[in-house]
């Protein structure tokens, strides 16, 4: 009950608002009225400066207030609730089994380039993610991101709700705000809106901007990404004068040169399939592919390398040159060149293969480089081969992105923006330090609008926040690295009230403004002609095909078609395929295929000029230093968007299996020049006495020096942890993106260093600057402490020559000493089951990680943390074990890459010290865990020669978050506390088939039962399968003479085995390392196979 | 006569000294946890004890909260300081057993002062050791899966594993010693029993005393079911520790998988229980005023036998190191350099040479062997070096095995040194206790070795002896000279 003088301030107010029609928006009540008494009014409601109450309460208005009290009470749960549908099914949809998983095809983006995938649901959640075996930029893999990227839509720090600066806010007072605003700028065509988005390659985006510019002329778009294809366009401007796009075909290339090209880290895991089809060896094709590899920095493609040639980021056009030159590439000139005879011996060698060799240049090699690149492979004849070039996949390709910001920058600068749209990416994060979109620059726009999965550093900053549909949950298409599109269905409703750029651009059209992404997509994809395009055969496997996508967006994806996985056992249901009539039928098998057939564009003759040698080089960045720095991506979290996602967070990074944090990677001489990780000595370096290879650290105290790094100019805010790496050029620092997030979510933020700090627009990739120590060291949580193999007989490579001239080589003998347990009465039983093994081909791992976090996805395995991965408490069942071979620290080979999980030993030293049988033996060979058993006692573990087993020390699993119990799983134990576990082979994948199997009567088939690790590896290393089926894919690499066991001198008698890796070297090169003599025998004095 | 008694002094020291009878004898003992008012000190260590209890009654409250995980134990190092801590206190229970049960069996007189209170150490020390493999496992509530009883599900331990023989022979050994202990208290619990005013002490010995009245039958029964209990206890000394090795034996992890561990264990056993028998009696002797009963002679007994039994460790070390080159395995080979020069871990060993072989070399020494406070040291040493030992062998062999690419580190947590350092309050808790409650000395058998218990018998063994001693001193020089 205010008091009288309220009661008139209030009626004078009311009086006042009423009689104002100002500003039509208004954040508050205060900014509306603006009058000084109501600012009074607003100060002395508040209890500290509250006006005395003048009645005294008396009883019967006491029961009055209490009344009302009661009935607004009771009218606060008057909302509307949504209609809901509460008819049980009387018959269900036939695809619907409960309990049994449904496919549905779909895709990824990342940098404009879209990867098909299958996505697995069950019961109406999307719970794996596999690739989708028709999609030319999948061919069934995935890469690690794609994998983790289900984590990301299940993570409970994405954004929520609509925000208006921070205030939760709904769709509808968004859009009608958003086309208030639109509506004003419709007077000058909407001169003042400008679009930021990523790269964009959908075809139904890019048709609404399409559209939108015909509407509002005067918009802009932008886009923009920090690791994006400007250097390429560039390329192929200097080269042919227009961009182009250029796809390569690994599958036809027989020698290949990577000018600092990471073709192994590519999200297009299609370049990994058909490289590793040139790759594989057998005794009838004993040819396989040569990789060279110029670097500047370490990569997984340099450790693979047959021949890898270190030079400072500065150098690569000179040698680009140098190589050119060697080609006969009419124009370049060898001049001032140290590496002569390796790049004369190495082009005699790309000669001989003319129109069958590929030269692949690094998205951060400079435009020359690229340009040169074109003009190598035209003059190898590689062009139509090896090399495709076709138009731009993403529209504006002809201005650069960096330009594009930069205008856009400038726009904003200038005054010129009033409502700026950013869709997707984090701007405010990862903008070049010159060109930052940073508060000051952004406080010039009036209104932002932000569409984002979470609320980040760009979201905290724009007006509007909107949250963004996760790629499962939304309706959207997207072109392959070859142009090849596809339609992007959703696996579910989204979790939260999200929205996507379709819905987001929609909004700006005068009409039809609020239509779902559905029907946007179908709409756009109506008036292109299906019919031409799915006139050709399909490639798909027979399945079956209903009501595909025909479901409104809202509807439960399970109206959807069902699609087997590359796993013909989950969906074994056959149907006669369906010939397509109309625009439905099309889109549904679109919809369902998740590929567009005969969408690729069409290759574009281009011919390479040399004419920009004779330009003069384009101007270098000042000189900030004595050091050269390059820039790259984390492996595991990329630009940054994945830095709130545990699972990558905690993926070792491929060649130093470091988690949790980005290092700064330094070479040994060049650390021992700076005074940096100093105190440790030689011996510890090394790690060992057989040969150099490399712990940065002594033991396990994983220390590294904090330094300071100055980039031209500019200063990393916070220390960067040093990293000695092998095979890292002297003088050449590597730091990585991604981290120092401000905003990320409760698992990212705060993590690492932030290289942003010092990017700059013309030095976006590598440039000059200095280090210095800060005295501080800081611990980083490594998975992986030791690299040496100590001459072991672990990890077994090849060189390729010697090994299909010598017949015996790679022969394992198995002998071993009578034992009181008869080995013989276990095999009995094998012989009546399937006899489970898998083998794993080393020459083909190129150790890109995504095996882990499939089977982390897979098989429900917690992420522990940064503090557990130092106590080295990582759950990880899968592991990949990378080792370096050679003499020399600062030029080693490798490391050689080597997946390892439970090897199921046959005679399995796990089993017999469990004290209370909880880890035994299947009829079938897998080496069972019964979890519900366990004690804890870890003594499996000890006993376990290859360690694969992993320890809950804790409680790791998050039992709480309701997002996380739809992720999970169902078919896998969540593990609990105090328990052991370890990889089953994906034992309820095997089950899955039998049970197929049985209903019909007949043993399971190869190719039926399919691990996680196996489904999704981009080089098929992994092959799994029956032993028993002499047939079977696994039972006939177990006969390649590559073949060994681990350990095999302990007689466990691993399921699992190894296919030695293979070096094909060429001979006439400078670096060729003659093989070591061998006698056949394991064992370091008996001459072992040389550690890659 | 005279040069006869020095000789007889020479050759079988007496084991009590003074002028006591069996009045006395049972006066002294019995006073103290009847008469003397509890001395001050006695508050002092048992309070400070208590306190460290409770740390360990702490920790694992928190261990069960929480999980295993607030230890240091990592993969690859699944067992770290709790089965270290489990094998130390094992090791140290084996002297009580061995000095009750072996030296009764070889007529050892001496052993009679020191036995009573190093079986109590023997059982408190398997409490302490008892404690860890159940909460070293990640679901403690779920050890008793360990033992075979019968269940619903019809699921027996799998007797293959050696943690099984573990459940076993530690239980086993435990029960036993309980029960050969408890047995040997009988008697004097009666004499507490008739001794005692207060009326509640009074109750409560008489209850434990099981009516013994000091009959012909009661005594001969008594000395009957001793001497089987002794013979029981004999092979249990050697089949504990022996297990306890064979939870590494059976493995196959370079550093655990060998052959010659049982003996290796048991010696080292003995020789870190011996050490602890000197490191608490030292002081009991001198604090209680008990120097008649535990006299110079056993400490220089005790501190033989440790030498002895240090011997056999050293022995043990060199050959350890000679297999792992004789294999000609380079796992084994790899891991001796690992442990001796080149592993993170080296100092341990060296730190565990120095403690286990170098220190008892003083007591080839008389000046040593007969100072007191330099065989506490040594003592002292020892103990640490037999924890070290169990370190080299269980961390030093697992944090570097088969596939580098898995080698870790292990560093232990607040909560392993509390758990540790808890244990060790908790221990001297008990003892405390038991000096304040029980007679630490066995009163009747002390008796037995004053001239009075040997008017027939006894005495004429020494004559016996001493007529071939003369018979040797005749032909030689004086012993004094």
């Amino acid at each position: 009950m205010p008091s009288k003088d309220s009661k008139q301030n209030f009626a004078a107010l009311r009086d006042k608002i009423l009689s104002q029609n100002g500003k039509e928006y208004w954040r508050s009540v205060e900014e509306f009225v603006d009058a000084p008494e109501f600012k009074e009014f607003v100060t002395r409601e508040y209890p500290a400066q509250a006006e005395e109450w003048d009645s005294s309460l008396s009883r019967r208005n006491f029961v009055k207030v209490m009344g009302a009290s009661l009935a607004l009470a009771g009218l606060s749960g008057c909302v509307m609730q949504p209609p809901e549908k509460i008819v049980p099914y009387v018959h269900a949809d036939p695809d619907l089994i409960p309990g049994k998983p449904l496919y549905f095809a779909t895709g990824m983006t990342l940098g404009g380039v879209t990867t098909g995938l299958l996505a697995k649901s069950y019961d109406g959640r999307p719970i794996k993610v596999e690739g989708n075996p028709d999609h030319p930029g999948s061919q069934g893999a995935t890469d690690v991101l794609a994998q983790a990227s289900l984590l990301n839509m299940y993570d409970p720090d994405r954004s929520q709700e609509v925000t208006y600066r921070s205030t939760p806010k709904t769709w509808p007072n968004f859009v009608t705000e958003l086309r208030g605003k639109v509506n004003e700028n419709r007077v000058d065509n909407g001169a003042g809106i400008r679009f930021l988005t990523e790269t964009i390659t959908s075809p139904t985006l890019i048709d609404q901007f399409k559209q939108l510019s015909a509407e509002l002329p005067g918009a802009r778009w932008h886009q923009y990404e920090p690791i994006n294809n400007d250097n390429a366009i560039a390329g192929a401007k200097l080269a042919f004068g227009s961009p182009v796009h250029t796809i390569y075909k690994f599958d036809k290339a027989d020698r290949v040169l990577s000018l600092d090209a990471d073709i192994f880290s590519d999200f297009n895991v299609g370049y990994i399939k058909d490289y590793s089809k040139k790759r594989q060896w057998s005794e009838e094709n004993k040819d396989i592919n040569r990789l060279y590899v110029v670097e500047s920095s370490v990569s997984i493609t340099g450790s693979k390398a047959d021949h890898r040639l270190t030079v400072k980021p500065s150098e690569m056009p000179e040698i680009a040159k140098a190589i050119a030159a060697a080609l006969g590439v009419g124009g370049a000139t060898q001049a001032n060149n140290n590496n002569a005879a390796w790049i004369n011996a190495m082009a005699k060698d790309l000669m001989a293969f003319k129109g069958r060799s590929v030269v692949v240049p690094g998205r951060g090699q400079s435009p020359v480089v690229h340009a040169l690149a074109h003009a190598m492979n035209a003059a190898l004849g590689n062009v139509g081969q090896t090399v495709v070039y076709t138009d731009p996949l993403s529209p504006n390709s002809d201005k650069l992105q960096i330009d594009q910001l930069r205008e856009l920058v400038a726009d904003i600068d200038a005054g010129k923006v009033k409502i700026l749209v950013i869709i997707d990416g984090n701007p405010v994060y990862n903008t070049p330090v010159d060109l930052k979109l940073n508060e000051e620059r952004l406080n010039k726009v009036p209104l932002r609008v932000h569409l984002g999965e979470y609320y980040d550093e760009t979201g905290e900053l724009c007006h509007w926040h909107i949250s963004g549909k996760h790629y499962l949950e939304s309706w959207s298409d997207g072109r392959a690295y070859d142009g090849t599109a596809s339609i992007k269905q959703p696996l579910i409703n989204p979790l939260y009230d999200s929205h996507n750029a379709h819905e987001l651009v929609q909004l700006f059209f005068k009409e039809n403004y609020d239509k779902k992404d559905y029907d946007i997509v179908k709409g756009y994809w109506q008036t292109q002609n299906l019919n031409s395009v799915s006139a050709a055969p399909a490639a798909a496997p027979e399945t079956a095909k209903t009501a595909a996508a025909t479901a409104a967006p809202s509807a439960s994806p399970a109206a959807s078609a069902p699609k087997p996985s590359a796993s013909p056992a989950a969906g074994a249901t056959t149907a006669a395929p369906v010939v397509p009539k109309n625009f439905e039928d099309n889109w549904r098998k679109v919809v369902h295929d998740g590929v567009i057939p005969n969408s690729a564009p069409q290759p574009k003759t281009v011919s390479a000029t040399t004419a920009f040698l004779g330009q003069p080089p384009a101007p270098a960045p000042a000189n900030g230093g004595d050091l050269e720095i390059i820039i790259q991506t984390d492996p595991c979290i990329y630009d940054g968007r994945f830095s709130n996602n545990g699972w990558l967070q905690e993926l070792p990074r491929p060649l130093n299996k470091i988690t949790w944090e980005n290092v700064g990677l330094i070479s040994p001489k060049t650390a021992a020049r700076l005074g940096v990780n100093r105190s440790y000595k030689e011996r510890e370096l090394g790690g060992g006495d057989e040969g150099y290879a490399f712990i940065n650290t002594k033991g396990g105290n994983k220390f590294s020096d904090l330094v300071t790094v100055t980039y031209q100019g500019a200063q990393i805010q916070k220390g960067v942890p040093m990293w000695i790496t092998p095979g890292q050029p002297d003088d050449v620092i590597t730091v990585f993106l991604g981290y120092g997030r401000t905003k990320a979510g409760r698992v990212g933020t705060g993590l690492g260093y932030n290289a942003y700090d010092v990017r700059r627009s013309d030095a976006m990739y590598n440039g000059t600057g200095s280090v210095a120590p800060t005295g501080e060291r800081t611990e980083i949580a490594s998975t992986q402490i030791h690299f040496n193999m100590e001459g072991r007989d672990l990890l077994r490579v090849w060189d390729l020559e010697e090994f299909n001239n010598n017949e015996k080589l790679g022969e394992q003998e198995d002998f071993y000493p009578e034992s009181m347990f008869p080995y013989e009465q276990h095999q009995e039983t094998y012989a009546k089951n399937h006899k489970w093994g898998m083998t794993v081909d080393l020459n083909s791992c190129v150790g890109c990680n995504a095996c882990v976090i499939a089977c982390q996805s897979e098989n429900n395995i917690a992420v522990v943390g940064k503090e557990q991965v130092n106590r080295s408490r990582e759950m990880h069942w899968m592991r990949i074990d990378a080792y370096y071979g050679g003499d020399d620290l600062s030029n080693p080979t490798g490391p050689a890459f080597q997946p390892v999980l439970c090897q199921q030993c046959e005679q399995a030293p796990c089993e017999v010290v469990c004290p209370v049988h909880a880890t035994v033996h299947s009829a079938e060979g897998l080496n069972d865990m019964t979890y519900n058993r366990c004690v804890g006692t870890r003594y499996c573990s000890n006993n376990c020669p290859y360690k694969v087993r992993r320890f809950n020390f804790l409680l790791f699993q998050d039992w709480d978050t309701p997002q996380f119990k739809l992720m999970r799983n169902p078919e896998v134990t969540v593990r609990s506390r105090g328990v052991m576990e370890k990889c089953t082979y994906c034992t309820q994948r095997i089950a899955a088939a039998r049970i197929e199997a049985e209903k019909d009567g007949r043993a399971v088939r190869d190719g039926e039962a399919v691990t996680a690790c196996q489904s999704v590896c981009p080089t098929d290393a992994i092959i799994f399968g029956d032993m028993h089926d002499k047939e079977s894919k696994v039972a006939k690499t177990k006969s390649d003479r590559r073949n060994y066991n681990l350990l095999n001198e302990l007689n466990t008698q691993p399921r699992t085995t190894y296919l030695a890796g293979l070096k094909n070297q060429n001979k006439e090169m400078p670096d060729f390392r003659a093989p070591k003599p061998h006698s056949g025998m394991m064992g370091a004095e008996r001459g072992e196979p040389e550690a890659e | 006569m005279q040069d006869l008694k020095e000789v007889q002094r020479r050759i079988y020291p007496p084991m009590v000294e003074g002028d006591h009878t069996l009045a006395t004898v049972t006066d002294k003992i019995s006073d103290v946890p009847l008469k003397k008012k509890t001395p001050f000190h006695w508050f002092i260590g048992f309070g400070i004890a208590f306190m460290i209890a409770q740390m360990l009654m702490m920790t694992i409250i928190w261990l069960l909260a929480k999980g295993i995980g607030i230890w240091g134990t990592n993969q690859p190092v699944g067992w770290a300081f709790p089965i270290i801590n489990f094998v130390w206190w094992i090791g140290i229970g084996h002297a009580g057993t061995l000095i009750s049960a072996i030296l009764l069996l070889l007529n050892q007189k001496w052993r009679t002062s020191i036995n009573r209170f190093a079986e109590a150490m023997t059982l408190f020390a398997v409490a302490c050791a008892g404690l860890y493999p159940v909460f070293h496992t990640g679901r403690p509530w779920l050890a008793y899966w360990l033992f075979p009883y019968p269940n619903t599900m019809s699921i027996w331990p799998q007797f293959r594993s050696p943690l099984v023989w573990d459940v076993f022979a530690v239980s086993t050994y435990a029960t036993v010693s309980l029960l050969f202990w408890y047995v040997g208290l009988i008697p004097d619990l009666a004499t507490l029993r008739d001794r005692a005013k207060n009326k509640y002490f009074k109750f409560v010995y008489a209850i434990f005393s099981w009516g013994w009245r000091g009959s012909a039958r009661h005594w001969h029964r008594f000395e009957l079911a001793y001497l089987i209990l002794a013979g029981i206890s004999t092979p249990l000394v050697l089949s504990v520790h022996s297990i306890v090795s064979l939870d590494f034996s059976v493995s196959q992890i370079p550093g655990w998988h060998a052959t010659f561990f049982p003996p290796y264990f048991v010696g080292g056993a003995i020789y870190a229980g011996f050490a602890m028998v000197l490191i608490l009696c030292i002081p009991l002797r001198h604090l209680y005023n008990m120097k008649d009963f535990i006299t110079h002679t056993h400490l220089v007994y005790m501190g033989k036998v440790m030498m002895a039994t240090g011997f056999i460790v050293g022995y043990s070390y060199l050959f350890e190191a000679f297999f792992g080159w004789y294999s000609a395995s380079q796992y084994e080979w790899f891991m001796i350099k690992s442990r001796i020069w080149t592993g993170p871990y080296w100092y341990m060993y060296w730190l565990l040479l120095l403690c286990n072989v170098s220190a008892i070399q003083l007591l080839w020494f008389k000046r040593f062997r007969n100072s007191e406070v330099w065989l506490f040291i040594v003592s002292i040493f020892v103990s640490i070096g037999m924890w070290l030992e169990r370190f080299v062998i269980i961390v030093g062999s697992i944090h570097h095995d088969f596939l580098p690419s898995s080698w870790g580190m292990y560093s232990p947590t607040v909560f392993d040194i509390s758990m540790f350092v808890g244990t060790l309050g908790f221990f001297f808790t008990l003892i405390y206790l038991f000096v304040r409650f029980l007679p630490m000395i066995s009163i009747f058998e002390v008796r037995t070795l004053l001239p009075e218990a040997n008017v027939h018998g006894h005495q004429e063994d020494f004559e016996e002896n001493v007529v071939e001693i003369e018979y040797t001193y005749d032909r030689t020089d004086p012993p004094n000279a």
